[in-house]
């Protein structure tokens, strides 16, 4: 039916363009009274620091770009430009780079997270299925931008991830030359990263919404996994995870500003602050820190293509992962035998990231075959078998039952929102 | 508990797996210095930093360019203005001339430092093939950093019995691979420094290294003072907003 939205705002402007564009409607109902679990514990308030991330990420990386040049002969000059001549340019760009580094890690903690509670599973499939996409954008915008400064690291990390493609049969090759749009990686390779490095934020931006879009239609997981049985078991998002998160937000930033005033080039590598060289090829070529799992994945396979498909097949896998694990409880605290393979999996993906960094020879080829072997096992064999012969523990019946002294009988904190904060 | 114990420290190794990686590139270890620009609340000496311009101008520009860094940067290392302008002005920097010919003008602060030579290939064409590469980011490019610097130009030596250096080429404990084309370019009294410091190649390697240091990172000291405000700031910040979630949940806890 058309017509004004019955707006419930009582300040006239509000109120007036409330009738007509219901967004303050909107944000009440999405994040004000939003009916959020009870429990969460502070791996709950990592989605909200990815977001913080994303919005930091892009604000620094639009002035960044007012002041880089995107070009063979002038990108590294114009990055030390932006270091030494642009009013707080060392603190934008320290920000931008040490901020790729700290997405990863909330990201990969929030992964983490989904993964020990179960929240992938029903009916949160497709909730998890735009994480992995989102996951997959980020690397590709991370990976673009680290060759932005045009370093010796930016330039040969370019050129190996390129050249992956090539591992196709027949197309691999042509697919090679169209991605750099030259026979090497050169200045209109750097061109269409500086552009595309500049989009996949965009993208990456609709993606979220949608991941936030499907998270606001099935609420979220918690740390029992059981389902939301009452308005007992919620509690409105505002103030309780408003404030919540703000107390994420600050250890974060905290962790943040060490290593963007106090050791701003730790996460990076020293080659990067030597010039593009084609002529010269550093002694270890080494992707950023966050890829080295994926890396070492790469070379666990002595077969080029090989190798190319399961670190692809690496993230696909989390893609099916909703229906491989196929255990009805959720969290993994009431599945004894999972919670021991979570961790497994978890050492397993750290040796795999320290195996990455190293050369591939020796001890370093066996272990992050070790690694790569038990990273698929856990999901293509371990989780499917898992759910059918895991004995479960006793699910409580609700989550206020679970976590309230009084068993959830007490007054229903549906109206906190409204309520003056008058109790000490 | 223990569990999640071990996770974490885990995951410091893997923190820690980039720098180990670096390390890795030619198993070379830089005996560790004292820096005083070093830690959360370390400044550049400005004395140190001062011969070590000293340094850099009669020693390594000779051979090495440093172009990002300007005139003007010597503020930071506790030159005064009148100083620099006579600095700046004592260098010929090339121009075009009003009838649009190629032609020389004195130097001003707001200049580059001004380059040995034209264009690497110059530079090449100089020194046997070898290219002294520029020094404005040095320091940061090593892994090293200024320990590595240090023992650079501390470590010529004789070579070890058994090994022969290549033509052009000298020997160093802390280059890769042990032969660089960089005759040593250090000597004891190399220069005369005017404040009486006795210029020994130690004195000398440690003051350009902390004069190089400088023009790598000349935001540093102002990061890291902007840095412990921050850090303090959002200390704060912490305890309030837990203080706040506390009170907030206090009704349903």
């Amino acid at each position: 039916m058309a017509g004004l939205h019955k707006s419930e705002f009582e300040n006239p402007v509000i109120r007036w363009i409330d009738s007509r564009l219901p967004v303050f409607t909107m944000m009440q109902k999405e994040y004000g009274v939003f009916p959020t679990p009870r429990n969460f514990n502070y791996l709950w308030n990592f989605g909200a620091l990815a977001m913080i991330n994303l919005v930091i990420m892009i604000a620094t990386g639009i002035f960044l770009a007012m002041n880089y040049t995107p070009h063979a002969t002038m990108a590294f000059d114009s990055v030390e430009r932006i270091m030494r001549d642009v009013n707080y340019g060392w603190l934008l760009r320290y920000v931008h780079a040490n901020g790729a580094s700290m997405f990863f890690i909330v990201v990969y903690i929030h992964i983490f997270r989904g993964l020990y509670y179960g929240s992938y599973k029903t009916p949160r499939e497709l909730l998890w299925i735009l994480g992995v996409v989102i996951l997959l954008l980020m690397m590709a915008t991370a990976f673009m931008g680290y060759v932005l400064p045009w370093g010796q690291m930016s330039y040969w990390g370019a050129t190996v991830i390129t050249n992956l493609f090539s591992a196709f049969p027949i197309v691999g090759e042509s697919i090679v030359t169209w991605l750099w749009g030259g026979f090497s990686v050169d200045n209109p390779t750097l061109n269409r990263f500086f552009s595309l490095h500049y989009l996949m934020p965009f993208v990456l931006v609709g993606v979220v919404f949608l991941h936030i879009a499907a998270l606001h239609i099935t609420g979220s997981n918690n740390p029992l996994g059981i389902d939301v049985k009452g308005p007992q078991d919620t509690l409105p998002f505002h103030p309780y995870y408003t404030i919540k998160d703000s107390v994420g937000i600050c250890v974060y930033l905290l962790v943040f500003a060490m290593f963007v005033f106090f050791a701003p080039n730790y996460l990076g590598h020293p080659d990067n602050y030597i010039p593009a060289n084609p002529l010269v090829t550093p002694a270890h070529i080494v992707p950023e820190w966050y890829f080295l799992p994926f890396y070492a994945i790469l070379r666990s396979v002595p077969d080029k293509l090989g190798g190319v498909l399961l670190m692809f097949a690496s993230i696909g896998v989390l893609a099916v992962l909703p229906w491989l694990d196929t255990s009805p409880v959720r969290s993994a605290r009431f599945r004894p035998v999972y919670r021991i393979l979570f961790w497994v999996l978890a050492v397993a993906c750290v040796v795999l990231g320290i195996c990455g960094g190293k050369p591939a020879e020796g001890i370093w080829v066996v272990l992050s075959r070790i690694a790569t072997a038990y990273y698929f096992l856990h999901f293509l064999v371990i989780l499917p078998i898992l759910g059918k012969f895991e004995r479960t523990l006793p699910l409580p019946e609700s989550i206020s039952r679970a976590v309230l002294p009084t068993g959830g009988g007490g007054p229903l904190p549906g109206g906190a929102a409204a309520k003056p904060m008058e109790k000490a | 508990m223990k569990i999640l114990r071990n996770i974490a420290a885990a995951a410091l190794l893997a923190l820690a797996a980039p720098a180990t990686a670096q390390a890795a590139g030619g198993d070379i270890a830089f005996p560790p210095q004292i820096w005083s620009f070093s830690g959360p609340f370390g400044t550049f000496d400005r004395a140190s930093a001062q011969r070590g311009f000293q340094v850099y101008s009669e020693v390594c520009a000779a051979c090495h360019a440093m172009k990002h860094a300007y005139y003007r940067d010597l503020k930071g290392i506790g030159l005064n203005e009148k100083e620099i302008e006579a600095i700046a002005a004592a260098v010929m920097v090339p121009t075009i001339g009003d009838d649009g010919s190629a032609t020389e003008r004195k130097g001003i602060p707001s200049d580059r430092f001004r380059s040995p030579y034209a264009n690497e290939r110059a530079a090449r064409a100089a020194f046997n093939g070898a290219y002294p590469p520029d020094l404005s980011v040095m320091i940061k490019a090593r892994p090293g950093g200024a320990d590595q610097m240090y023992a650079l130009l501390t470590g010529y030596a004789d070579p070890p019995a058994g090994m022969t250096v290549g033509d052009g080429m000298y020997y160093n404990k802390y280059f890769a691979g042990h032969q660089i084309a960089m005759a040593p370019p250090l000597a004891d009294g190399r220069v005369t420094y005017a404040d009486g410091t006795r210029a020994s190649v130690e004195q000398m390697a440690r003051d350009v290294t902390v004069f190089l240091s400088y023009i790598a990172e000349p935001e540093m000291e102002t990061r890291k003072r902007l840095g412990v405000k921050v850090v303090l700031f959002l200390i704060f910040l912490t305890g309030l907003t837990y203080a706040t979630k506390r009170k907030v949940w206090s009704d349903v806890h």
